[in-house]
């Protein structure tokens, strides 16, 4: 039987969760955009370039679960789980980030370079002003996927006991034996994050198309 | 004031060797391959200052190649280039000798140099005013202000002021030619380089950009190099032709005599497989 007036008392134990998750997800997130960039930049480097191709091949080929399980066994006691979590996750998803954002920068017509060297732009100008804002704006709808895609992983931190949202239900869960109420809340708010971040990135994908 | 269109090609001066009436532009020997492909075969001519020359040959035979070497875009692959009274290609070490020139020399020595495309390339990120302004605030420290008065300056040159808040996209081809000149006239060049710069245009469109450069002809005296497929404009422009074919220059002279009495039978067939072709 549904009970909604337990459900209503759960809810505040699952909010915080979530405000957990979000957190996570914005933090991991943003070391996924930046970190990424980089990556894709100095990919184009000879050697280190090559390496670094490995690494990132070697980070994606790996579940993200025994990635954040690995590090949670070496990380020093002194750092949270939860910074582990952002870390992992963050580092994780910069391996994708780094494909969409390099895939950005080779459709950059090779004239664009060659004006800019015409000019004598330095490299700095090179790429700030003129690669990366066409590369990033044609890779922006690719860039919100991973978003949700990031948002949607942070339940496996469940395995390292980050009092995210799945954490959470799953004590809730297990000390009062009301799974069903429970898990559909869970589902609920994951819906509640999830479907207007995915109306936001139309709208911005759809802006971006457009000029 | 054109300089003698008789000129042969000269030996390049060598290293501290200065004679009178010094060209700015020497290709010394120059040879470049792409894999097994040679375009340029052991080519030798000079360019005076102020000098206007056209390159003219089959697709194929190398002078958007020389162009490209000038801008730094290709590398040599024997030879030298040589730009005022220094190595361009190569840099001096010490004791004189050539050295491949380092990226940073590069950056320096092209500045004297620009370049207008077949395909345009302006920025699209950039609203036209930015599109010019851009090379002379970062690379010359132009102040703001004045780069973007000169911006205007330059627009009006090329009959564009009203669009100077304009995106690349919103123009014809044609505008967004004149834009690149006006972007490459603003960083001041020494050399101008041409690069078939009406081959993708309507042709509606052709006779706005040649009276621009026309315009910039008559009234700098600027050092152009141009590759193109427009003879009445060649004609025109140009104080010497080069006609190449197969990475050498097959023949070289004034417009008037390749274009009305020209030696070469190359040179005889390729003006009058382009004649037919209606340009």
């Amino acid at each position: 039987m549904w009970d909604f007036q337990w459900t209503l008392q759960i809810l505040p134990d699952l909010m915080d969760g979530l405000a957990v998750t979000v957190q996570i997800t914005v933090l991991g997130y943003l070391i996924a955009l930046v970190l990424g960039l980089l990556i894709a930049i100095v990919r184009r480097a000879p050697f280190v370039g090559a390496v670094l191709h490995a690494a990132m091949e070697f980070v994606r080929t790996t579940p993200l679960l025994i990635q954040v399980v690995f590090v949670f066994l070496l990380a020093p006691a002194y750092i949270s789980p939860m910074t582990v979590g952002i870390v992992v996750i963050g580092v994780h998803y910069a391996a994708y980030t780094a494909e969409v954002y390099r895939s950005g920068i080779e459709g950059v017509a090779k004239g664009q370079w060659e004006a800019a060297r015409a000019l004598s732009l330095p490299a700095r100008r090179t790429w700030g002003a003129i690669v990366l804002p066409q590369a990033i704006r044609k890779v922006i709808p690719a860039l919100g996927n991973y978003l949700i895609a990031t948002f949607k992983d942070t339940p496996l931190l469940i395995a390292i006991g980050v009092g995210e949202l799945l954490t959470e239900a799953q004590q809730i869960g297990s000390a009062s034996f009301r799974v069903v109420e429970v898990y559909t809340v869970v589902g609920f708010l994951f819906l509640l994050v999830s479907i207007p971040s995915a109306i936001l990135l139309r709208r911005l994908e759809r802006r971006y198309a457009a000029v | 004031m054109p300089p003698s269109d008789t000129r042969q090609n000269e030996e390049p001066q060598g290293v501290g060797g200065q004679s009178q009436g010094q060209p700015l532009i020497v290709f010394d020997d120059v040879v470049k391959r792409f894999g097994d492909l040679t375009v340029l075969d052991h080519l030798n001519f000079s360019v005076a200052p102020g000098e206007r020359v056209t390159l003219i040959g089959p697709s194929g035979s190398g002078k958007t190649t020389i162009l490209r070497l000038l801008m730094t875009l290709e590398k040599v692959t024997e030879g030298v280039i040589w730009v005022g009274d220094e190595p361009f290609s190569h840099m001096r070490r010490g004791g004189g000798q050539l050295t491949q020139a380092s990226e940073g020399y590069l950056r320096e020595r092209r500045k004297r140099i620009g370049m207008v495309f077949q395909q345009f390339n302006l920025f699209p990120n950039m609203t036209v005013r930015q599109n010019i302004t851009e090379a002379p605030v970062h690379v010359l420290g132009t102040p703001k202000g004045e780069a973007n008065a000169r911006a205007e300056e330059l627009l009006d040159l090329v009959g564009l002021g009203e669009k100077i808040d304009a995106h690349p996209t919103q123009l014809s081809g044609g505008q967004q030619q004149r834009v690149a000149i006006a972007r490459a006239l603003a960083m001041q060049p020494e050399i101008l380089l041409l690069d078939e710069v009406t081959s993708a245009l309507d042709p509606e469109l052709v006779a706005g950009v040649l009276d621009v450069l026309r315009e910039v002809a008559e009234t700098t005296d600027i050092t152009m190099l141009c590759v193109t497929h427009e003879m009445g404009f060649a004609r025109d422009v140009s104080h010497r032709v080069l006609m190449f074919d197969q990475g050498r220059i097959a023949e070289e002279g004034s417009p008037e005599q390749i274009f009305g009495d020209p030696k070469e039978e190359r040179t005889r067939s390729f003006l009058s497989s382009v004649l037919e072709k209606g340009h």
